[in-house]
């Protein structure tokens, strides 16, 4: 902790940046992101292991973009994350100075993207044990048993706030297509099967490019497991072919490339 | 049920397999009329969520079907559909939708009997599944 | 004005459940599951829950629906009819274990929906709701009922209010007709009671603030820079309006499927990017500051303004289930200290 406020008093000294995005705690003690600009305010700063939000969500908004240079605070995910938003375009190196933080609270300074690389390639990025066993049982389950589960947890369940989609960094559209009505694919209101489409449409749109940040599972107010339909996504596209988002900046998007010898089981032919 | 006629519905691309439809009509080969058949230029341009409104309108089955890979009329839009259904598939899948009432396939232009081969089968798979009431009966809850 | 007072003991409010269910009622309760609690359909009193502040979602859903159907059209070749809302479908609904601030929200949305536009739909739907509140003998730190003219034992907006007292039993104030109508029917489950001073019995909540006399001054510090500093970490969902007992913005949108469908309407979020957007591609409050600002204003000056009634009840509910961590209290306090030391 006392190396990134050291770290960040730096920085902002130099003004090598113009705002730190990193933790601090309320006056209830409970965690939040900050954004701190003024090097006297970098002892704000903490880090310990209720600090797991993924700060990147805050990479791409305009109010913060406009305070300037950003250090981002970033934990495995959140690295992952820059990585993805960089083989998406929507940063650069130059945008952001990346100060990452192990589990265990050291400081790793990035000299650019190929650092961060190098870092993930060899941290464990797998959905970990714990998830994968609800996936798990969820499979042995049988369909009805299945459908029921998510008809209880989504369909009668979710308000339809938007916190997952708000919360996922990877949802950065200005204009979402639920906010569409010419046509209306996904219904606004909290309808049974319009939830279900809703939920299926995320899912789909972030397929590919998701790090299992489980950002929605703990932004979701109703404490809906979402986060399993994206981790079943993430599982598949490893499994079928072979490649993990936010693992390189140089990623090509899986859902728009293609391998002529992409493997399936499933389609009838001749 | 002997009287169940499932509806489904086929999206297909125009320059295979609605092509290979028409070979099968031509051909006076019979096949189950159960199925309304939608064309599109390509299965690229068939969006997961044309599936999931069928269901929701009252769909029983879905057929999905191009042109086989390396002949697309585009070079590579089947090429783009098939990651997209092996994703969807796994998805609906885990949410406990009946996969078994989704059909892909790759039929060419020269394929009548296949095309007629594939929606006979499916048809008879469906039947034998029943209509998609469970689906439907959420769907009814969203117009209240 | 004097309340009455009974003793409902916990048997009898056991019976009083299951009575009011055999009755034709629907009585909703808070009850715990998958880890939150929150209102849900209850036939017995064990199903509800004993451990709890508030629930995640407010008691609005029995008046303002997350979605409610307004009419129904069905169209033929030369017909177009229309079917309104029945009225008599609209169930009886008891809500048991509302606390006194979420019956103070009820007041902010009896306003907005019954003020020079009576919304008949909301109004019949109050009717036929009783509230059943259970005052609070404990709180956590996201409460602030306190400051803002409300208190954990207050009676406004609840039919009976009930007070957890020795044994488990209940000192029971009925505040309205409606309460008086419930007693009636029952009788036999309410006792006469001793006196019984029941401020032993309540959560301490300390007042943290007072806005009295502050809406002006909120108002003039519309182009602080206040409302940046406080809404960088908002990520702009819509959790804070939904489960806020006193937000009733919504949408209305057409369902159709060519020849039938539904007019309905929808929760809505000020916080929500595209809220303000104008069919001319304008935007009014295409930043988060402004649309922070906005949630801030409309709750502390300007319903205080246009109906004389603050629009924040103090329940904490947004800043306990915000992802981001925006503490109301919290920022309150910070606007009221920046607004007094400017």
């Amino acid at each position: 902790m006392e190396s990134i406020r050291k770290k960040a008093k730096e920085l902002l000294e130099k003004n090598a940046v113009q705002v730190i995005i990193g933790y601090g705690e309320g006056l209830d003690k409970s965690v939040s992101a900050i954004f701190v600009r003024k090097p006297e305010n970098a002892e704000t700063l903490i880090f310990d292991d209720r600090c797991v939000h993924n700060l990147a969500v805050y990479l791409l908004k305009n109010e913060i973009k406009a305070l300037g240079k950003p250090c981002i605070i970033a934990h495995l995910a959140a690295l992952r994350t820059i990585l993805q938003l960089a083989s998406e375009h929507q940063i650069t190196e130059d945008d952001v100075l990346v100060l990452g933080v192990t589990h265990k609270g050291e400081l790793m300074e990035f000299a650019g993207f190929k650092d961060i690389e190098k870092y993930i390639a060899s941290a464990n990025i797998d959905i970990s044990e714990n998830e994968k066993e609800i996936i798990n049982k969820l499979e042995a389950m049988t369909r009805e048993e299945r459908w029921q589960f998510w008809v209880e947890h989504l369909s009668l369940k979710c308000i339809k706030c938007y916190a997952c989609r708000a919360a996922c960094p990877m949802c950065y559209c200005s204009r979402c297509q639920v906010e569409y009505n010419q046509p209306q694919w996904i219904t606004v209101e909290a309808t049974p099967v319009g939830i279900i489409e809703w939920h299926i449409t995320r899912a789909m749109h972030i397929a590919g490019r998701c790090v299992s940040c489980g950002e929605c599972y703990r932004a979701c107010p109703m404490n809906i497991p979402i986060n399993l339909l994206n981790y079943l996504t993430v599982l598949t596209i490893k499994e079928k072919f072979n490649v993990s988002a936010g693992t390189s900046a140089d990623l090509d998007s899986v859902m728009s490339s293609f391998k002529s010898d992409d493997k399936e089981n499933f389609i009838k032919q001749s | 049920m002997p009287d169940f006629q499932p509806k489904i519905v086929a999206f297909v691309c125009t320059w295979c397999t609605y092509a290979g439809a028409d070979l099968a009509g031509t051909s006076r080969i019979k096949y189950e009329p159960n199925v309304k058949i939608i064309r599109f230029p390509c299965t690229g341009r068939i969006d997961f969520m044309f599936l999931l409104k069928s269901f929701a309108y009252g769909a029983d089955g879905v057929i999905v079907s191009g042109c086989h890979p390396n002949d697309c009329h585009y070079t590579s839009g089947n090429f783009h559909a098939r990651r997209r259904w092996i994703v969807f598939r796994e998805l609906v899948d885990l949410l406990g939708m009946d996969i078994n009432r989704l059909c892909f396939s790759w039929v060419s232009a020269a394929e009548g009997a296949q095309w007629a081969e594939i929606v006979n089968s499916f048809t008879e798979q469906v039947r034998t599944l029943g209509p998609y009431k469970e689906y439907r009966e959420l769907a009814e809850k969203d117009k209240k | 004005m004097n309340i009455e007072k009974k003793i409902l003991k916990y048997s009898s409010l056991e019976e009083l459940v299951l009575k009011l269910n055999r009755d034709g009622k629907q009585v909703f309760a808070p009850v715990k599951k998958d880890n939150i609690v929150d209102f849900a359909p209850v036939s017995g009193l064990y199903e509800m829950a004993e451990d709890y502040i508030v629930t995640v979602q407010s008691a609005k859903f029995v008046v303002f629906p997350n979605v409610e159907t307004l009419f129904e059209i069905e169209t033929s070749k030369d017909k177009i009819t229309l079917k309104d809302k029945d009225f008599n479908s609209i169930p009886e609904i008891i809500l048991l274990g509302t606390r006194p601030c979420d019956a103070a929200g009820f007041n902010i949305l009896n306003a907005m929906f019954g003020g020079d536009y009576q919304d008949t739909i909301y109004s019949a739907r109050l009717d036929k709701t009783t509230l059943v509140s259970i005052s609070c003998n404990k709180s956590d730190a996201k409460c602030f009922c306190t400051s803002v003219n409300g208190n954990p034992g207050a009676t406004a907006g609840s039919d009976i209010l009930l007070t957890r007292i020795d044994n488990n039993d209940f000192l029971a104030e009925i505040v309205t007709e409606k309460g008086k109508a419930i007693v009636s029917k029952y009788p036999e489950l309410f006792e006469t009671v001793p006196e019984i001073n029941k401020d032993k019995y309540m959560a301490d909540v300390p007042v943290e603030f007072n806005l009295n006399g502050i809406s002006e001054k909120i108002y003039s510090r519309f182009d602080s820079d206040i409302w940046l500093e406080q809404s960088l970490r908002c990520i702009g969902c819509g959790t804070c309006a939904f489960i806020c007992p006193t937000c009733g913005c919504f949408d209305i949108q057409d369902a159709y499927d060519g020849y039938s469908g539904q007019r309905k309407r929808s929760w809505d979020s000020c916080g929500f990017s595209l809220f303000t957007l104008h069919a001319s591609g304008h935007n009014p409050r295409n930043v988060q500051s402004q649309r922070w600002r906005q949630r801030i204003m409309h709750k502390f000056v300007y319903l205080p303004e246009q109906q004389n009634l603050l629009g924040c009840v103090g329940c904490g509910r947004c800043s306990r289930s915000c992802s981001a961590n925006m503490n109301l209290k919290e920022l309150l306090i910070h606007l009221k200290n920046v607004i007094e030391n400017e």
